[in-house]
């Protein structure tokens, strides 16, 4: 395999790790609160991405029994389980943010800011 | 019947309660507590009947919904699992026995919200511990961190940010395990750990594997705050309110390294990450830093809860340290000493709740030698288990640096050895900072001439702490059996 091979084969990867990158970056540069809550949703989703790219087979369909395709060979079939792991996993995700955002409003009720500098000198 | 379902009946138990108490809340405010405490005392005695019948009958398996594993999730409740329960029930049990006065003055009107979290986060422990499949580790992680985030939120004003900070390196932990293992379960296509621990060192070899263990014991790492990943606990342990962290302190970070050492002992094998890779080295070394650098910031802090939690660093280094050392002197120092820190953590931190409320601070240059007239068991009980954590013997805390000593030696790391002597000192240091304060002062020089009246704290707070710190006597004098006990814990072929 050489190199544009590589790189073109595994395109959905790349594109998964500059959306990881691109969480970390906002969770531990960006300043404001906010955009590190940004930057964690960007995150969990380019792990969500991950595992739902990693299913998919090629020619293969839905998980869903049909009649002219034989259920013996499972290369007909993408596998369903990353799907219902992520279903968990985004649930989680939401459960996550709502949390989150409460602290958020919190914050903001006690300092009438969200951002990180003026709240570690409002603090001291 | 009982005993087969019962891996299932103590996460659900507290599942249940925390779902019944916002209902009865409604209608009556003031059941939210007694069934808190009543569910806790029912897993704790349900933990303790399975751990005995562990013993005397082997562990049992319990499959969801009758799927066998690998296709459905498993949950185990062997040797080990059952003695980890059995350590977090007993110790929530008391802990939540102390905090209804606590929570009555520092969370007026809101004791319905906070016991059902606090049952949810006990539901995201246990099952932690139980459980024996990756992903539903995963879940669990994540129930028992929302929960903590929402207990420490609650805390003083500057806690929200706190725990802000928490849930953003939280969720960093957390994704980290995620894709852990997704690498490990697109290598083996299973998520069942024992598995798992068959079908991985067939493929040890692969780099998938590898980057699955590094980013795994990352993730774990910043749940159980390892040294450079332990950013978000001083903070949160400080500013939540006294009963929350009393709760949090002693068992979040424990149920961490217990999901450590099932993972690394159990998963991936000891053979895999202590010698074909060097993790087992860079856990041990990054721990022993911890254990220093948590001292030294102890001693340097001025406010008592704060000093435990640097304290907490620390300690929980040497969990990490018995874990990296990966011999069995270092397992038993290990699991005996996420027991008797267990034990430990929870009365200092109870009694540092007890002073903020009577005194309304915890200001340590404040505490003077009326303290032990006015409060004589609730100081009595802070000295054994001050003694304990500095590592006195007969008490528990001596124990398992022992066992940690004697592996270092095996090991022949005399570095390691080196730091837990020397942090023994460093725990001696800020602890006598306090027990000289109350204690050191001959008559003629006291402070307050006139008589200072007692004025104990209440009994409802006063009996866990006292009972934890008997505890920690009896466990001191009674460690041999509990070791032998760890030696059934262990994984094959460690011996």
């Amino acid at each position: 395999m050489n190199l544009f091979d590589f790189i073109a084969g595994h395109y959905d990867y790349w594109f998964i790790i500059i959306l990881l990158a691109i969480g970390l970056y906002g969770m531990t540069v960006k300043k404001n609160l906010v955009k590190k809550l940004i930057g964690m949703t960007i995150f969990q989703a380019a792990v969500i991405l991950f595992y739902i790219s990693s299913a998919i087979k090629a020619d293969a369909t839905v998980p869903i029994i049909m009649e002219n395709l034989s259920v013996d060979n499972p290369a007909n079939y993408i596998n369903p389980l990353p799907h219902a792991l992520m279903l968990t996993a985004i649930v989680v995700g939401v459960a996550t943010v709502g949390v989150a955002f409460a602290l958020l409003i919190l914050i903001y009720k006690n300092y009438k800011t969200l951002d990180e500098n003026e709240l570690l000198e409002l603090m001291k | 019947m009982i005993e087969k379902n019962l891996p299932a009946i103590i996460p659900l138990l507290f599942l249940f309660a925390s779902l019944i108490i916002p209902l009865i809340g409604v209608w009556k405010k003031n059941f939210a507590y007694p069934i808190a405490a009543l569910t806790a005392l029912a897993s704790a005695l349900l933990s303790l009947y399975g751990f005995v019948f562990v013993i005397l009958t082997g562990p049992i398996n319990y499959y969801f919904g009758g799927w066998i594993p690998p296709l459905g999730i498993e949950y185990v409740y062997d040797y080990l699992s059952s003695f980890v329960v059995l350590v977090i029930n007993f110790v929530a049990l008391f802990v939540i026995a102390y905090s209804f006065q606590p929570v009555e003055k520092e969370l007026p009107r809101k004791q319905t919200a906070y016991y059902s979290v606090v049952m949810l986060l006990l539901t995201g422990f246990n099952g932690m511990i139980i459980t024996g499949d990756l992903f539903n580790l995963y879940v669990f992680i994540e129930i028992s961190s929302l929960a903590s985030y929402a207990l420490i939120g609650v805390g003083d004003k500057k806690a929200p940010f706190a725990a802000f900070k928490y849930l953003i390196i939280g969720t960093i932990g957390a994704s980290f395990y995620l894709l852990g293992i997704g690498y490990i379960y697109f290598m083996s296509g299973t998520l069942n750990m024992n598995d798992l621990y068959n079908i991985l060192p067939l493929m040890s070899d692969s780099p998938t594997i590898i980057v699955a263990l590094i980013l795994i014991v990352v993730g774990l790492g910043i749940k159980m705050a390892i040294f450079p990943m332990h950013g978000w606990l001083p903070d949160s342990y400080t500013h939540a309110p006294s009963s929350s962290s009393a709760l949090i302190a002693p068992i979040g970070t424990k149920v961490g390294a217990y999901a450590m050492i099932r993972l690394l002992f159990f998963v991936f094998g000891l053979e895999f990450f202590s010698q074909e890779l060097a993790v087992s080295d860079l856990i041990a070394i990054f721990s022993s830093a911890g254990i220093i650098f948590g001292s030294v910031l102890a001693i340097a802090q001025k406010e008592m809860k704060r000093m435990l939690a640097y304290s907490s660093v620390a300690q929980i280094g040497y969990i990490g340290l018995g874990i990296g050392l990966a011999n069995p002197f270092g397992f038993i120092g290990a699991v005996l000493h996420l027991l008797n820190h267990a034990l430990m953590k929870a009365t200092l931190f109870m009694v540092a709740g007890s002073i903020i409320m009577k005194e309304g601070h915890s200001d340590i240059f404040k505490f003077d030698d009326t303290y032990r007239k006015k409060y004589p068991r609730t100081m009595a009980a802070f000295t054994v288990a001050a003694l304990s954590m500095v590592g006195l013997p007969p008490l528990a805390g001596f124990f398992s640096k022992w066992y940690l000593a004697l592996g270092t030696i095996e090991n022949s790391s005399w570095l390691f050895l080196a730091v837990i002597l020397i942090s023994s000192l460093l725990n001696a240091v800020y602890f006598f900072r306090i027990l000289e304060k109350v204690y050191m002062k001959s008559p003629d020089e006291l402070t307050t001439k006139e008589k200072v009246k007692r004025n104990e704290i209440q009994f409802s707070m006063l009996m866990p702490i006292v009972v934890l710190a008997i505890g920690l006597i009896v466990l001191g004098i009674l460690n041999f059996i509990i070791v032998e006990h760890i030696y059934k814990m262990m994984p094959e072929g460690m011996l």
